[in-house]
């Protein structure tokens, strides 16, 4: 364990229509073994007692789970280690006297609340246009009544394990949710459960990305490369499978 | 006011098949004229807004976080508990439930944790229709590992991401009666508190994080799923958002508080490291199935754990317990942990760990087979700490993890106040003093998919169906006081952090109030709390004002409540002399320092009744008889 100094670069904006900026703050001591959200506690905690306003940044479970927190730290979403998001980033993966830019998750669907906190309010909306099975509750059939094979369950995990924190739509220059919504429709499209409505799913998720001003996939794959849980564009691919299936050969309209 | 927990007659199998025929039903077309309100979003609130939509009544529901998608139930790792005997290795419902009421060490009611066991069951099948990919075998059946105090491997699993599937297909659910304009969401909104008129509930009062704007909400009945209060001790493995005030502002409207000295303190967590620290991690319990615990037989020794030899070395939960080792109980493991530590033999920096050494099992096993069951584990350590347990020893250390204690309920999950129904994490009916490991994702969902669906019936179809607003002027005043808290809280202007207040809080409850508690410190506790109390309302500092995005003033309401809930845990501590699961009093263990139960004074859960700012808090007893197990002295030599 050991301390290192940095300078960092802050946006800060007090609401959604008021201009921002970055602002310069040196970060005094911070130890290694800190966690990046644990530095902006210790900055919070100064700021707070000098008067000022300390940075608002949105963070709950902090094991990299509940997918509230994110940044784009040096132009990467969730700092520079693969597949790691911005509450298990540790500072030692940083060097004494460098200079950290911080910023929000941007893009023309993600709305800037306050600082570092962004409304991704659409990603609930593309869930509820189709992201589920129509099941109600009671009367479900035996849970090993369909047997699925292995390997279909285990894809299915391996898209199922979205967080949700729009780091893909940041890094997207498109800003583009392909990849969020590519992760659910496979899920659900590799399960038979989300077969009855798979076509209908693919078309009305889509069609919801595109009107709330996520833009389209132009394979830069740079969505793959910020994700932290490592989801594979390959469902990328998936989806435009099933949408031009639903599209093409499907009753749906 | 008599305790009436509403337990059904008959025999145990049949209670719950009666009580649902007993229900008053409510018929479709009334249920549309029925609003409910659901506080939170994690397993429990969003099953039970998603199957109350379903039903057809109208629901509200509200979350703290920018998304229903993200309460704290997704954090669980290992998995969930379900009675279907699909390893055909002699499961049964009443295996299961008998296993569950004895982790809780008898002092959890029978009739609930029945038919806990009896749903878990349903569970499962509705997860797998909602597209929820749990682990499978090659043939694609489910597949089922076993875990801490059971004998039979029922606990079903998403890889180490149990929760976060079973709150994503809730989520789903919920989503889905969004679409079709049965649920209302509301993200980014904090309950500050219940409105209660004629002695019903009628709605909430919740400030809209955003804005700052204090909005009122009625409804027919109020459903609080706001999880357990693990944050008293500032450092648990709790979310940072957990908090207690839902339930506590539900306490003192008239709510009773039940058994709130119940906190689990999980035995695998990874050391405290600074001062600057903002939470505990968990590491599964899953890894005291390889790994073995250790500390050096001579207090203070310093050298790194590779040189110092096997001769030398203390496996003391192998030499204590023979028969079970290292896989004694959640509340065993941690108490011994700390006793290590308090010989001084602790290891690490701070001298608050033990090591979990998994180098036997990797050259009995080989490198491969260890990394596979658990690889992401030892990522996620070597994440954290910058160390592989492949090549060195995990450090670990116990960590407040689940409160069983929460808000009384009868079998109908409603509280002490009329329309006001609590499930999951927040209420206390299932768990007793010590909950077994995989049962929080089935309590959760059990409460919110198959008991709130046949029992709020039952409440609504008592009262009048006529639209309920926010007109009374009950709503005004409630919110009136929750305004003018907010104000006093910005005028205070003070010098100390939120956080250094609440962090001096919560070493002063881990310290009396946590691994093992004595009289003397209790006493003492609940001598200091009123300095701490005190020292807030007159120097805390909150920048910034109320009507905007504020999270200094949102923890600072949060710690505010901690700070008077603290009291009545101390005050419950002290009054139950026995110890019992979690619960562990100095005064009252074996020759052999275990645990030492009191039945015939404390077989009871404690009810707590709030009687005024100030005044001592009303004890109320719940007596729990138990007529289809035989209580017995818990032993794991």
């Amino acid at each position: 364990m050991s301390d290192i100094q940095l300078t960092l670069k802050i946006w800060r904006q007090e609401g959604p229509d008021a201009p921002g900026r970055f602002q310069s703050y040196a970060s005094g001591p911070i130890s290694t073994d800190m966690s990046f959200l644990e530095m902006l506690d210790v900055l919070n905690e100064r700021l707070t007692g000098e008067g000022a306003e300390p940075v608002a940044f949105d963070h709950d479970c902090r094991e990299g789970i509940c997918g509230m927190c994110g940044a784009v730290v040096n132009g990467h979403s969730h700092g520079p280690e693969k597949e790691t998001t911005l509450c298990q980033l540790h500072m030692r993966h940083f060097n004494d006297g460098d200079t950290l830019v911080i910023e929000p998750f941007r893009a023309r669907a993600f709305r800037i609340e306050k600082d570092l906190v962004v409304d991704r309010s659409g990603l609930d909306k593309m869930i509820t246009a189709g992201g589920f099975v129509s099941v109600n509750t009671g009367g479900a059939p035996d849970a090993n009544a369909i047997p699925i094979p292995q390997k279909n369950a285990e894809e299915a995990m391996d898209a199922a394990a979205c967080i949700g924190c729009g780091a893909c739509v940041a890094a997207c220059p498109n800003a583009s949710a392909m990849l969020f919504v590519a992760a659910k429709v496979s899920h659900l499209s590799l399960l038979p459960q989300g077969h009855p409505e798979r076509a209908r799913r693919a078309l009305d998720m889509v069609s919801e990305m595109d009107e709330l001003g996520f833009g389209n996939c132009s394979n830069e794959r740079e969505c793959e490369a910020a994700c932290p849980k490592g989801i594979s564009i390959r469902n990328i691919a998936r989806l435009n499978r099933e949408f031009l299936k639903a599209a093409i050969f499907s009753d749906e309209d | 006011m008599i305790l009436d927990s509403k337990i059904p007659d008959g025999p145990l199998a049949e209670k719950w098949d009666r009580h649902r025929f007993e229900c008053k039903l409510v018929n479709p077309a009334n249920k549309r004229k029925f609003d409910i309100i659901v506080v939170g979003a994690g397993l429990a609130g969003a099953s039970a807004s998603a199957s109350l939509a379903e039903l057809g009544y109208n629901v509200k529901t509200f979350c703290l976080q920018d998304s229903p998608r993200r309460g704290h139930s997704i954090a669980a790792q290992g998995g969930i508990n379900a009675a279907k005997n699909y390893q055909n290795d002699g499961d049964s419902i009443f295996r299961l439930f008998y296993d569950t009421i004895k982790g809780g060490d008898f002092r959890a009611r029978e009739a609930n944790v029945y038919r806990l066991a009896q749903v878990s069951n349903n569970i499962i099948d509705q997860c797998v229709a909602q597209g929820v990919p749990f682990a499978r075998e090659y043939g694609g059946q489910l597949a089922n590992r076993s875990f801490g105090g059971a004998q039979v491997s029922r606990t079903f699993y998403a890889r180490g991401q149990t929760g976060q599937q079973l709150l994503l297909g809730a989520y789903s659910a919920l989503m889905r009666q969004v679409k079709k304009g049965k649920v209302e969401m509301l993200s980014r909104r904090e309950m500050l508190d219940v409105v209660v008129i004629d002695g019903q509930a009628r709605g909430i009062v919740t400030r809209n994080m955003l804005s700052g704007v204090i909005e009122t909400h009625a409804a027919h009945a109020v459903v609080l799923a706001t999880g357990g209060y693990g944050n008293v001790y500032f450092l648990s493995t709790n979310a940072m958002g957990s908090n207690v005030t839902a339930a506590w502002r539900a306490y003192k409207r008239g709510a009773y508080f039940a058994n709130p000295c119940f906190v689990q303190i999980h035995p695998t967590c990874i050391p405290v490291h600074g001062t600057y620290q903002s939470k505990l991690t968990l590491m599964s319990e899953s890894l005291r199935n390889d790994g073995r615990v250790w500390v050096p037989k001579n207090p203070g020794d310093t050298r790194p754990p590779t040189e110092i030899p096997e001769n030398e070395r203390d496996y003391y939960l192998e030499n204590k317990y023979p028969s079970f080792g290292n896989l004694v109980p959640r509340d065993v493991a941690s108490r011994n942990a700390k006793e290590q530590c308090d010989q001084g033999k602790g290891v690490g920096s701070t001298g608050l760990a033990v090591y979990l050494d998994f180098s036997e099992a990797i050259s009995r096993d080989g490198s491969g087979v260890i990394t596979r069951k658990y690889g992401n584990l030892f990522h996620m350590y070597e994440k954290i700490t910058a160390a592989n347990p492949m090549h060195e020893p995990m450090m670990i250390f116990p960590a407040v993890h689940y409160t069983m204690g929460g808000l009384w309920v009868d079998y109908n999950l409603m509280s002490t106040i009329p329309g006001l129904f609590v499930l999951g994490e927040a209420n206390f009916s299932d768990h007793g003093a010590n909950r077994l490991g995989a049962s929080a994702l089935m309590q959760g969902l059990a409460d919110g998919y198959f008991v709130i669906p046949y029992t709020i019936g039952n409440y609504l179809a008592t009262i009048s169906s006529s639209p309920q607003d926010t007109s009374h002027q009950a709503f005004k005043q409630v919110a009136d006081e929750a305004a003018a808290k907010i104000g006093q809280l910005l005028a205070i202007n003070g010098k100390k952090t939120v956080d250094e207040i609440h962090r001096e809080l919560g070493l002063l409850m881990w310290d009396s109030c946590g691994m093992s508690r004595n009289e003397a410190g209790l006493q003492q506790a609940l001598a200091r709390l009123p300095a701490i109390r005190e020292e807030f309302w007159q120097n805390v500092a909150i920048p910034g004002s109320g009507q905007e995005l504020n999270q200094s003033l949102e923890r600072a309401g949060r710690v505010a409540d901690f700070l008077e809930f603290a009291e009545l845990m101390v005050i419950d501590a002290l009054s139950r002399k026995e110890s019992c699961g979690c619960h562990f009093r100095e005064e009252s263990q074996t020759e052999e320092n275990e645990a030492k139960r009191d039945d015939a004074n404390h077989a009871h859960v404690s009810v707590w009744e709030y009687t005024g700012d100030g005044n001592s808090p009303e004890f109320h007893k719940e007596p729990l008889a138990f007529e289809n197990v035989q209580p017995s002295q818990r032993s794991y030599k």
